[in-house]
């Protein structure tokens, strides 16, 4: 009994340092902290929204029209006199959380998928990743457009459908990741204590491989916030009332001649936060020692 | 060789099934049928879809009619414009998307080629650094910012360039191209830097170096060719993306293409267009990724050797 007890204490302590060290790394990197900086900023401020935008999200003014920067309005106004520093905090809100929580469904699929797979081996290893590479080459971008069409634009939906796409690269990642695992000892020491398979996949595994996946989940919300932009600006995605900064690119898009703030402004939102979080995922990719995680 | 395209082979066609069933059943779970929102249809074009889509048959024996359809490459009539086929709007709006996305092909493999290469060659100096900050933009402005301040920059402020159109008046297919190619462009500019990175610190290299070769028939001659090999297993994937991109792309600068008409099948609602369409492109995404596949693995010495061995 002790054996394994030391061996789970040596671990833990390697674990730590392993992390601190990635932080030390990190903290070195001055886009990284800049991008995480941002990030949170972006996220603090998309999360106190109702209660700190300066005016009513759906408060129209149509005397007052589109108006350019100014003390009243930071960022301008519509073509509805909408104030649009509001605007783009509550697209915001949306373009995060569609980034975030259609990025988590696709870590949840792809994880387990991929560390079932690795673990397993042999045949089930076969047919699952058989089934990814088939999935890989289907045209996924015009799935989503599909899906869209067919069961009508919902939110839930376009958070699914993207989800459900963007798992198959963590999958690989992780079931490589787990293969490699596996051949160690301390795995081999859960094995032979005779420990249920999803415990070992749970405690030992997963924790093993997070490096990874966190620098890969990390590139992974840039793309999924692309995909949502790309959508609501075709008018597939994000329906008004509703707003995303896609949504808003899209209309500004529309009177940028007239009224260029309306095009400026959302799309350095989206561009700051794309920024962000690539120089974040690079950073810990670096920090992180990991290689080739992404394409 | 001929095993490895034969195998290639085999895996595409479950692929391309799965694509065509999914998708067939996707756009008959569609809420709503296509002659709901139609007012008026020629008669004879109704009894036809009709004849076709639903007299009679159950959903097996549509699929399978569809099967035999496309086995002859029918992809069937348009529900949208009476009297036309989806054959016949693919082929108006295809080449004029396949010849968008060969011109932003060519511009990413330009600059997005010469910037990774410039900036491998001196890693972790300003020739490093400038261009790949650049690509870092180009990876971060999404084509539907880009276009728009292209337009707005070139078209409205300069007024050098037309702002819409295709082959309609000169130069108008220069900020098309661009704005779909930049960020494809930034990709390949980080795959051939890193490419190169790899193959330089390698023992053949050294070999080369040591012939006394010139630096620059080392790059061209020796490395080039390992270096590019991540850039070409890239450009299926690529392909796939410019085609999709050419959705928001041939929104924005009005061009006439299968992109813009995907999207407006997709309004309008117009089941048999979309269907065809996707199989169509799934297709050629397929095709595509299966070329790129194979000549990479052509390009890879090592991974021949053992192809041809087998």
């Amino acid at each position: 009994m002790t054996a394994p007890a030391i061996n789970s204490i040596a671990q833990t302590e390697q674990g730590t340092s392993l992390w601190r060290d990635a932080w030390l790394r990190l903290r070195r990197n001055r886009l990284a902290v800049l991008g995480l900086t941002v990030l949170l900023l972006f996220i603090v401020i998309a999360a106190a929204t109702p209660w700190i935008a300066p005016y009513d999200y759906a408060q129209q003014d149509l005397e007052l029209g589109a108006t350019p920067p100014s003390a009243a309005h930071w960022l301008g106004t519509d073509i509805f006199g909408r104030d649009l520093l509001t605007q783009i905090m509550f697209g915001g809100r949306i373009s995060l959380a569609v980034g975030f929580i259609a990025t988590a469904v696709a870590l949840l699929i792809g994880v387990t998928w991929g560390a079932i797979a690795g673990y397993m081996g042999g045949r089930v290893d076969t047919v699952m990743m058989r089934l990814v590479d088939i999935i890989y080459a289907l045209p996924f971008m015009i799935f989503i457009v599909l899906l869209m069409v067919v069961f009508g634009r919902n939110m839930l939906l376009l958070f699914l459908a993207i989800g459900a796409v963007e798992w198959l690269t963590m999958a690989r990642i992780m079931r490589s990741q787990v293969q490699s695992l596996r051949q160690q000892e301390f795995v081999e020491a859960a094995i032979s204590l005779g420990l249920p398979t999803a415990t070992i996949i749970r405690r030992h595994l997963i924790p093993n491989a997070l490096g990874p996946i966190i620098v890969y989940t990390t590139l992974t919300i840039p793309s999924v916030m692309l995909l949502e932009a790309f959508l609501s600006f075709l008018g597939l995605g994000v329906q008004p009332p509703e707003t995303s900064w896609g949504l808003l690119i899209s209309y500004g898009a529309e009177s940028m001649e007239e009224y260029p703030w309306l095009l400026l402004f959302p799309g350095l939102a989206l561009t700051l936060t794309l920024f962000s979080l690539n120089f974040l995922g690079d950073g810990l990719r670096d920090a992180l020692d990991v290689r080739g995680a992404k394409d | 060789m001929w095993r490895f395209i034969v195998s290639r082979l085999l895996q595409a066609i479950p692929v391309l099934l799965v694509v065509i069933t999914v998708t067939f059943f996707l756009i008959r779970m569609a809420p709503g049928g296509p002659f709901d929102s139609e007012k008026a249809v020629i008669p004879e074009v109704k009894a036809a879809l009709e004849a076709q889509y639903r007299l009679n048959l159950t959903l097996f024996e549509q699929y399978t009619a569809y099967l035999g359809d496309l086995s002859h490459g029918d992809l069937g009539p348009s529900f949208k414009y009476p009297g036309r086929s989806v054959n016949e709007l693919i082929a108006a709006g295809f080449p004029v998307t396949a010849e968008l996305a060969l011109y932003a092909l060519l511009v990413a493999l330009v600059i997005g080629g010469v910037a990774g290469v410039v900036a491998s060659l001196k890693p972790n100096t300003a020739q490093d650094y400038i261009p790949m900050s650049v690509a870092m933009i180009g990876i971060c402005m999404p084509s539907l910012l880009l276009g728009p301040i292209l337009i707005l920059v070139f078209g409205v402020y300069l007024d050098w360039l037309p702002v819409s159109g295709w082959g309609d008046s000169p130069g108008d297919k220069i900020l098309p191209a661009i704005t779909l190619g930049a960020a494809y462009a930034a990709y390949i500019a980080r795959l051939s830097r890193a490419g190169m990175l790899e193959v330089m610190s390698q023992d053949y290299i050294r070999t080369a170096r040591a012939k006394g070769l010139p630096e620059w028939q080392v790059v061209s001659r020796h490395a080039l060719r390992g270096g590019m090999i991540p850039v070409v297993a890239f450009l299926g994937p690529a392909f796939a993306g410019l085609l999709s991109g050419s959705f928001v792309v041939e929104t924005i600068f009005q061009i006439p293409g299968l992109g813009r008409f995907y999207v407006q099948a997709a309004f309008n609602r117009d089941y048999t267009m979309i269907l065809g369409s996707t199989v169509f492109l799934a297709t050629l995404i397929v095709v595509f990724n299966l070329l790129s596949d194979i000549l990479a693995a052509w390009m890879n010495p090592r991974l021949r050797n053992q192809l041809r061995a087998q």
